[in-house]
C-alpha cells in the first residue's frame, strides 16, 4: 500500500497530521490523567479524526504517562479504531451470519476487485476505503453493503459495479466543471 | 419512620404517574390520526427515515392533520420499515402495514386519511379485534409468541419516559424501593431468572453473593456488547424500550446495595447508545434516578460506557478490563467479579435480556414468572431468527417451545419449497442441529445436552443449499479473529482449526484431517480459560458429529454437496438450453467471463469465473440454461473462439 503514496501525498498527509496534532492536544486537556479514561478518549480522537494517528497514539501516552506501544497495543486490541484514514466514500460489507448465507463474502470480494485494495485499507487517492461489518440488523434485505452509510440491500455483484460507476460519473462530472471553471477564468 | 418515607416515596410518583396518565389518554382520545414508525437501526436500514418524509410531505400536500410517531422495533423484520395507523374517526381499529415504502406511504395518505379508504391488499392486519379485518394476534407469527421483555417494543415512543410510565413503567422500583433488599432478592430467586446472557447462571444467586459482599462501593454493569455476528436483541431492546433495561438495573442496584451502574454498550450501536443517554437524562430530571430518588436516601448514578467492538469482551472479566482503559482479555475465576470486579470493588454483571425481565417479575411475582417456560428454565427466550426462513426476525418464546415449532409454525419454514437441512443456535459458540433435533425442546439445558447452547440467541436456519463444513468455518474465523491471545490453545488451536477447514472447503483436505479436527477441538475446549475458547469449537464439533460425511464428500470426492463452497464448484452453460441472440448472462458477469460461442450460444471461461452465480439468476426462467455442479471438473468445456477472428469477441 504504501509505496503507491506519492510524496505528495505523504506531505499532505503529515501536514494535515501536525494541525490534528495542535487539536487533539487542545481536546486532551478535558479528560482525567487515568487509564480508565484511555478508552473514551481514543473513541474521542477517532470520532473527530476517523482514525488513530502516530502523533496521536503519543500524545495520549504522554496525557496518561504510559508507553505509547502500550496505548497502541490496547487500540489494536479493539475493532472500533483504525490507523490509517478512510476514504471519502466509505463501503462497508455486512458479514454477519445472514448476509454470509447470501453471499455477503462475494459481494466484498467483488468491491475489493474493482477497487484494488483489500477491506481495511483505502485507495491511495483516498476516494473509498473498504470496511467488513458485522450484523447491521436487517437480515431480510441480505446482502447488505452500506456505502456513505446509506444501506444497500439485496447485493450483487452487477451493482458493486453500478455503485462504483455511479460515483465515478460524479466525480468526472466535478473535474469537469471545474476544468470548466478554471479555463473561463484565465 | 418507614410509614413516612414510603408515602412520600409514593406520593411523588403518583404525581408523575398521574400526569404521565393524562398525557396517554388525551393522546389516545384525540381525534387526530397517529402514523406510527418503525425507527429502531432495522427500520432505518429498511428505509424508515425515507418512508417517515414521504408521509410529512403528504400530509403537507393533501393538507391533513396528523402525528407521526416514532416508535422502536416490533421485531418482524422481514415486514420492515412497519407502521402502525390508527385512524379513530375511520371507524377502522389501528392497522399494521408491512414494508411501506414512499410511495405506499404516499398512496395510504391519500387513501385512507383523506378518502378513507384503509387499502386491504396491502396491510398486515389490525392491531385489535374487530369485524373486518384480521388481527394480527391470530396469526401464527405473533399469537404464539410470549412477549414480556419485548411486550412494548415497537409500540411505545422510546424517547418519551411518560409514555413508558403510563403504561405502569417504574411502578416496580417503586415498589422495590419499599421493600428490604433481601426480599427483592428472595423475589427474584424464588422466579428461577436465570441470565440470558448465554450460560445460564442464576440471576437471584449473583445478586445475593454481591449483596453479601461487605462493601461500599459496589457496581451494576449491564452488558450490552452483543458481538454475535447474526444476534441483535439486546440493540432491538435498547432502541426499543430502553426505560424498562434502567428500571431493572435500578432494582438490581438497589438490591445490592450500588450507587453506580453503567451500561457497557457496543460503540457500533450509535443509536442504542443515543437512546439510552436520554432516557437516563430523562428519568434524571424526572427524580427517578440520580441522587434522592424519588425523595428517598437511595442514590444511583448511571452512565454508558462505550464498548469498543471486542467479541472477547462479552465475558465479563473482560468487559472488566476494558472499561478499565486495558486490552479486554479475561482472567482467571475465582475472584469472581461480584467478590472483585470493576476496580476491585463487588460488580454484578447482567444482560439485558436478564434486567429488562426483572420489573414484570416484581409487579407480577415470582409464582407467575415460573409459571412460563419449564421447570428448570423459567420466563422466555428471544431468538433472532434469520436465514433461509419465510418471516426472519425477533421472536420471544416461552422456554420449551420446540424448534420445529418456532422455525415453521412462528417463522413460516423455509422458502421457496426448500428442503430444511440444519439449524445452527447460539452463534459462533452454539452448534448445528439437524432435522432430527427439531422436536428439542429450546431451554437451557436441552440445549446444552445437544451439543448446541442458549448462547446470544442467534439462530440462523439452513437449507439443503448450505453447506454446514462452510458455516462452520464461517463461525471459526470469527472465534478465531476475535480471540484475544491469551491461552495459547484458543490462540493458536483455534488457528489451525481453521486452516483445516479452509483446506477442506478449498478441497485440499487430506485422510486424517476429520480426527484431527476432533482431538484439537477437544483441546481448545480444555485449554481456554473463557468462553470464547470453550465453546468456539462447539460449531466444529456438532457439524461433525451430525454432518460428517458432507465432510468425508469434500475430502473424498472433491465435493460440496449443497453446492456453496466456492472452490469446489462450477457453473456451465447448457448449450441445448441457451437460446441464439439472448445476453443477458454477459451483462451480469463481473469478470467479464462469459463468451459467445461460434454457434451465438454463450459459454463461461472457466479460468476467469468467479462463481458468484450471477449468470446463474440473470438467465432468463423460460431457459434455465446455467447448471451449476460439483466437483468442477463435471462442467463440460467449451472453447472460446479465437479473439482474433472476431471483433467482437465476448460480446
Amino acid at each position: 500500500m504504501s509505496d503507491q503514496i506519492s510524496t505528495e501525498d505523504k506531505k499532505r498527509i503529515q501536514e494535515e497530521e501536525e494541525a490534528m496534532a495542535h487539536d487533539i492536544a487542545v481536546s486532551l486537556r478535558a479528560f482525567d490523567k487515568e487509564r480508565t479514561s484511555l478508552i473514551p478518549i481514543l473513541q474521542m480522537i477517532q470520532e473527530k479524526y476517523h482514525y488513530l494517528s502516530l502523533a496521536a497514539i503519543k500524545l495520549v501516552a504522554d496525557h496518561l504517562d504510559a508507553a505509547p506501544c502500550e496505548i497502541y497495543g490496547v487500540a489494536t486490541f479493539y475493532n472500533q479504531f483504525r490507523f490509517n484514514p478512510p476514504g471519502k466514500h466509505q463501503i462497508k460489507v455486512c458479514l454477519g451470519t445472514a448476509c454470509h448465507v447470501k453471499g455477503g463474502g462475494i459481494i466484498l470480494e467483488n468491491f475489493e476487485r474493482k477497487l484494488g485494495i483489500r477491506y481495511g485499507e483505502t485507495t491511495p487517492d483516498r476516494e473509498f476505503s473498504i470496511d467488513r461489518v458485522a450484523c447491521v440488523g436487517c437480515c431480510a434485505l441480505a446482502p447488505v453493503a452500506i456505502v456513505d452509510e446509506k444501506v444497500q440491500g439485496h447485493m450483487a455483484p452487477s451493482k458493486v459495479e453500478g455503485l462504483l460507476l455511479g460515483y465515478q460519473i460524479e466525480k468526472d462530472k466535478e473535474e469537469r466543471a471545474r476544468q470548466k471553471n478554471g479555463s473561463s477564468k484565465e | 419512620m418507614v410509614q413516612a418515607k414510603n408515602s412520600t416515596l409514593e406520593q411523588s410518583f403518583n404525581s408523575i404517574r398521574e400526569k404521565a396518565e393524562s398525557q396517554l389518554r388525551s393522546f389516545q382520545e384525540s381525534h387526530i390520526p397517529k402514523i406510527s414508525i418503525g425507527k429502531a437501526t432495522c427500520g432505518l436500514a429498511a428505509g424508515a427515515m425515507e418512508t417517515h418524509s414521504a408521509f410529512e410531505e403528504a400530509l403537507g400536500e393533501q393538507r391533513v392533520e396528523a402525528i407521526i410517531k416514532s416508535v422502536g422495533c416490533i421485531g418482524h423484520c422481514y415486514a420492515e420499515p412497519v407502521v402502525i395507523i390508527d385512524h379513530p374517526d375511520s371507524g377502522f381499529p389501528p392497522i399494521f402495514y408491512p414494508q411501506v415504502t414512499p410511495g405506499k406511504a404516499k398512496m395510504l395518505v391519500k387513501s385512507y386519511l383523506v378518502d378513507g379508504d384503509p387499502l386491504f391488499e396491502h396491510m398486515l392486519g389490525a392491531m385489535e379485534e374487530n369485524d373486518t379485518i384480521p388481527f394480527v394476534m391470530d396469526y401464527p407469527r405473533f399469537n404464539q409468541e410470549e412477549r414480556i421483555v419485548m411486550e412494548k417494543c415497537g409500540l411505545i415512543d422510546p424517547g418519551d419516559i411518560h409514555e413508558y410510565i403510563a403504561y405502569g413503567g417504574y411502578s416496580s422500583f417503586v415498589k422495590a424501593l419499599q421493600l428490604t433488599r433481601q426480599e427483592i432478592i428472595e423475589e427474584v430467586l424464588s422466579s428461577g431468572l436465570r441470565g440470558r446472557g448465554g450460560a445460564g447462571f442464576l440471576t437471584g444467586e449473583k445478586w445475593r453473593l454481591a449483596g453479601n459482599m461487605d462493601s461500599p462501593d459496589k457496581t451494576v454493569i449491564c452488558n450490552a456488547d452483543e458481538g454475535d455476528p447474526g444476534a441483535y436483541m439486546d440493540r432491538t431492546i435498547l432502541e426499543s424500550n430502553p426505560h424498562q433495561l434502567l428500571e431493572g438495573l435500578a432494582i438490581c442496584a438497589y438490591a445490592i446495595g450500588a450507587k453506580r451502574a453503567i451500561v457497557y454498550i457496543r460503540a457500533e450501536y450509535p443509536l442504542a447508545v443515543e437512546t439510552v443517554i436520554k432516557a437516563i437524562k430523562e428519568a434524571e430530571e424526572l427524580g427517578i434516578l440520580g441522587k434522592n430518588i424519588l425523595g428517598t436516601s437511595v442514590d444511583l448514578d448511571v452512565s454508558v460506557f462505550h464498548g469498543s467492538g471486542a467479541f472477547v469482551c462479552g465475558e465479563e472479566t473482560a468487559l472488566i478490563h476494558s472499561i478499565e482503559g486495558k486490552r479486554g482479555m479475561p482472567r482467571y475465576r475465582p475472584p469472581y467479579p461480584v467478590q472483585e470486579g470493576l476496580m476491585g470493588s463487588p460488580t454484578v454483571i447482567n444482560n439485558v435480556k436478564t434486567l429488562s425481565s426483572v420489573p414484570s417479575i416484581l409487579k407480577k411475582g415470582a409464582a407467575w414468572y415460573r409459571g412460563i417456560g419449564t421447570e428448570k428454565s423459567p420466563g422466555t427466550a428471544i431468538f433472532s431468527v434469520v436465514g433461509n426462513v419465510l418471516h426472519p426476525g425477533l421472536v420471544e418464546i416461552p422456554m420449551g417451545v420446540t424448534l420445529r415449532k418456532l422455525i415453521f409454525d412462528i417463522c413460516g419454514g423455509i422458502p421457496a419449497k426448500k428442503r430444511f437441512k440444519a439449524v445452527q443456535i447460539g452463534g459462533p459458540s452454539g452448534g448445528c442441529l439437524p432435522e432430527d433435533f427439531l422436536d428439542t425442546p429450546i431451554d437451557f439445558d436441552s440445549l446444552t445436552q445437544a451439543g448446541a447452547m442458549m448462547g446470544s440467541g442467534g439462530m440462523v436456519v439452513m437449507d439443503e443449499d448450505t453447506c454446514t463444513v462452510n458455516i462452520a468455518r464461517y463461525f471459526l474465523d470469527f472465534t478465531q479473529k476475535e480471540s484475544c491471545g491469551k491461552c495459547t490453545f484458543c490462540r493458536i488451536g483455534t488457528w489451525h482449526l481453521l486452516t483445516i477447514l479452509d483446506r477442506i472447503t478449498k478441497g485440499e483436505g487430506s485422510d486424517g484431517d476429520l480426527e484431527r479436527l476432533e482431538t484439537l477441538s477437544q483441546d481448545v475446549k480444555g485449554g481456554s480459560l473463557c468462553g470464547l475458547g470453550k465453546t468456539a469449537p462447539n460449531p466444529v464439533l456438532t457439524s461433525l458429529r451430525y454432518f460428517r460425511e458432507e465432510y468425508e464428500a469434500h475430502i473424498k470426492e472433491k465435493r460440496c454437496p449443497a453446492g456453496m463452497c466456492r472452490e469446489l464448484i462450477a457453473y456451465y452453460i447448457d448449450l441445448e438450453k441457451c437460446s441464439r441472440g439472448c445476453d443477458a448472462c454477459v451483462g451480469s458477469c463481473p469478470v467479464e467471463a462469459v463468451f459467445t460461442t461460434k454457434e451465438r450460444k454463450k459459454g463461461i471461461d472457466q479460468t476467469l469465473c468467479v462463481k458468484c452465480g450471477e449468470c446463474m439468476s440473470a438467465c432468463p426462467e423460460e431457459y434455465n440454461a446455467v447448471v451449476k455442479v460439483s466437483p468442477p471438473e463435471k462442467a463440460p468445456i467449451v472453447p472460446r473462439p479465437e479473439a482474433t477472428n472476431d471483433k467482437n469477441n465476448g460480446r
